[in-house]
């Protein structure tokens, strides 16, 4: 059976696929330790150059430690992280050929706009024209150029973000770690950048590690997604990957809004599995085979958009059907969003897009409605 | 309710600002005296300055005085600035609380004591005593203070601009003159201004440990003081107590003038969202 794409496909770049491209940045069983604490926990990962690399995941799950490892801030208690093919162990940070944009900016507080941005390049003692040149360049960038003498106590917190994302792209450098680099910005401010980053990254072909806590921005971004918790890797994926087809009930609820239905495997052959919930009266029938054995415990996952809502029960007798009863609305505008209870403990969202301004019957609290959803609509997760 | 202070708080600063300043002023005063008797008034002279700057002795005290206080703050702001950077940076290490809390003895230790061991260590190496003995003492006791200056002003100081800085190829020794340094410099300066000071007019570490040729200002006036006062002696003072006030002055305003400009600056950024 041919593999079907997932999701959009944005570039044809993926090296991941080859099996034979150089890995640019490795980590390779990498720990980390503070006190009794483990930060990093035994991690390997392989990231590609010309990469738009993001890591996702909670508070306090590593990733700033991860890029303090890379930049050479701290060293691994244990594994070897490798640039470019050369083991970074022992490497101090003004050798490594990545620059850091900090979470907490660490603008210089002494120095203004221009010369917070300038000092990397006079660290390289790039002739004064071209200094200049690239400073001028990196304020339009950021849209700063009227503030190029103002200390850093002097702008807002927005500003003192952008001017770091400045600084720390100024020296072109082949690997740019981006710790929650544009946290600060409002949201239109935010997405304008989102979109000059990337064109930044595929004109000055640098490979960029980027840590968010917004997934929107992950998936926008990113050539792929690591997805994080407590220290280790749950899963490695481009963001259509992710996003369709999670590895876990961790990342299927970590990235975006999820129905997860606790389920036993009632029958199963090579392309397809039947799972028995508790609370549904139907059996749920997936179209994707399963390793767990049947009478195993394992989790229906479907995305709220892929489940549909009627009045009617659906006539083309597809399998996956549950009647239900509205519990809760939340109209965002685009969509909105329908909490329907099909058993006592057993509540689905479906999310339907707003396609007209009016509607001849709308839906509204306790209303009997049916769900349905194709075969192909969800997952089966084991863990 | 009464409004303002009370009689008893009243009559408490009076007294507590007449105890302090009084002498201090009766000294001004005197210094402006006609007659050579110290207690009785006899009209309006400033002849004794023009004897201040006509007594060889005294401008050598002064010169002396000038130069030890400035050579030691000096060496004691970088020797204490070393010591804060290490308190504070080094992490833990064996001895750590030992050697914080031994900075901060010399600040209880009682100068006798502290002159006098002193000596005894100048004694031990056979070091003649003079310029440099007394150079060295100071040192050893105002370096104390720039290092309890310093640190305070390190305690608030976050790492990752210095991160930072070698991120972006600056070297480790390269990222403290260009970046720390300058961060930390206002704690710099107070601490050598109140080394300084310290040195200025330290008498009793000064008389342990110096030796001919090298008597500072206040060992001169004290030994000139207790062969009577003479109106030449307060107007030495007066124009110390007037050097002194004046730096104190200068140095408040430039602070004050910083910390409002910073405010203002913090203001407009806002206004400007
Ligand atoms: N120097 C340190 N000493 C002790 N513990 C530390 C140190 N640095 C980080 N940690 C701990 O390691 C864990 C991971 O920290 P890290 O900064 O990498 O989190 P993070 O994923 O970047 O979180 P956030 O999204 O909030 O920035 C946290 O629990 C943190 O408390
Ligand atoms: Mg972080």
């Amino acid at each position: 059976m041919a593999k079907k794409p997932i999701g959009p496909v944005r570039r044809d770049f993926a090296p991941w696929e080859s099996g034979n491209a150089k890995p640019f940045i490795e980590f390779r069983n990498v720990t980390k330790r503070f006190g009794d604490f483990t930060a990093v926990d035994n991690l390997s990962l392989t990231i590609y150059e010309r990469e738009f690399f993001a890591l996702l995941g909670g508070s306090g799950c590593g990733k700033t430690t991860m890029m303090r490892m890379l930049g050479g801030f701290e060293e691994p208690s244990a594994g070897e992280i490798f640039l470019d093919g050369q083991n970074l162990a022992g490497v101090p940070p003004y050798r490594r050929p990545a620059n850091m944009m900090f979470q907490s900016y660490a603008l210089f507080p002494h120095m203004n706009v221009e010369k917070n941005i300038a000092f990397g390049l006079r660290q390289d003692k790039l002739p004064k024209g071209e200094i200049e040149a690239r400073v001028q360049q990196m304020l339009k960038l950021v849209k700063l150029e009227e503030f190029a003498r103002r200390k850093p106590h002097q702008l807002s917190g927005g500003q003192r973000q952008r001017v770091a994302l400045a600084r720390s792209i100024a020296k072109k450098p082949k690997v740019l770690l981006l710790d929650e680099p544009l946290g600060a910005l409002d949201r239109k401010l935010r997405e304008e950048t989102q979109f000059e980053l990337m064109d930044l990254q595929t004109e000055l072909g640098m490979t960029f590690l980027i840590v968010t806590h917004d997934q929107e921005e992950a998936m926008t971004v990113a050539d792929r997604i690591a997805v994080m918790d407590k220290g280790r890797i749950i899963q490695v994926a481009t963001p259509a990957e992710i996003y369709e087809t999670p590895n876990s009930r961790f990342v299927a609820d970590f990235i975006g809004s999820i129905n997860l239905i606790e389920a036993k495997v009632a029958a199963k052959n090579e392309a397809a599995t039947r799972l028995k919930a508790p609370n549904l009266d139907r059996e749920i029938a997936v179209s994707q085979p399963t390793e767990a054995g049947v009478g195993d415990t394992v989790w229906f996952a479907i995305r709220p958009e892929k489940v549909r809502l009627g009045f009617d029960a659906p006539q083309n007798g597809a399998a996956n059907a549950a009647e239900a009863e509205i519990w809760d609305i939340g109209y965002l505008g685009d969509v909105s969003i329908f909490h329907a209870r099909v058993a006592e403990d057993l509540i689905l969202k479906s999310t339907v897009a707003n396609i007209t301004r009016t509607v001849e019957r709308p839906i509204s609290w306790d209303d009997k409605v049916w769900l349905s959803w194709d075969e192909d609509a969800g997952v089966i997760l084991t863990r | 309710m009464r409004k303002g202070p009370s009689w008893f708080n009243l009559t408490s600063l009076v007294f507590g600002f007449a105890f302090l300043y009084l002498p201090i002023v009766l000294l001004v005063i005197y210094s402006f005296n006609e007659s050579r008797l110290v207690t009785v008034w006899a009209g309006f002279s400033t002849k004794w300055y023009g004897e201040m700057l006509r007594n060889q002795q005294l401008l050598d005290a002064a010169w002396v005085t000038a130069r030890v206080a400035f050579t030691s703050a000096t060496i004691a702001t970088v020797l204490g600035t070393i010591a804060a950077l290490v308190l504070v940076r080094s992490g833990r290490f064996l001895g750590r609380t030992l050697f914080s809390g031994m900075i901060y003895a010399p600040l209880v230790m009682p100068e006798v004591i502290l002159g006098l061991s002193l000596l005894l260590l100048f004694v031990a190496v056979d070091q003649a005593r003079g310029f440099w003995t007394v150079m060295i003492a100071h040192t050893t006791f105002s370096m104390c203070y720039v290092a309890v200056v310093v640190q305070s002003r390190l305690a608030g100081f976050d790492r990752s601009v210095e991160e930072a800085a070698m991120d972006l190829g600056c070297p480790p020794f390269k990222t403290f003159f260009a970046i720390t340094l300058p961060i930390i410099l206002p704690g710099v300066i107070a601490g050598w201004m109140l080394a300084f000071t310290l040195s200025l007019d330290d008498l009793v570490i000064a008389s342990f440990t110096t030796g001919p040729g090298a008597t500072t200002l206040p060992m001169k006036i004290y030994s000139q003081v207790r062969l009577g006062v003479t109106p030449e002696i307060n107007a030495v003072c007066t124009v110390l107590v007037g050097v002194v006030t004046l730096g104190v002055i200068a140095a408040s305003l430039v602070t004050k003038q910083q910390e409002a400009r910073r405010q203002r600056d913090i203001r407009r950024a806002e206004a400007q969202g």
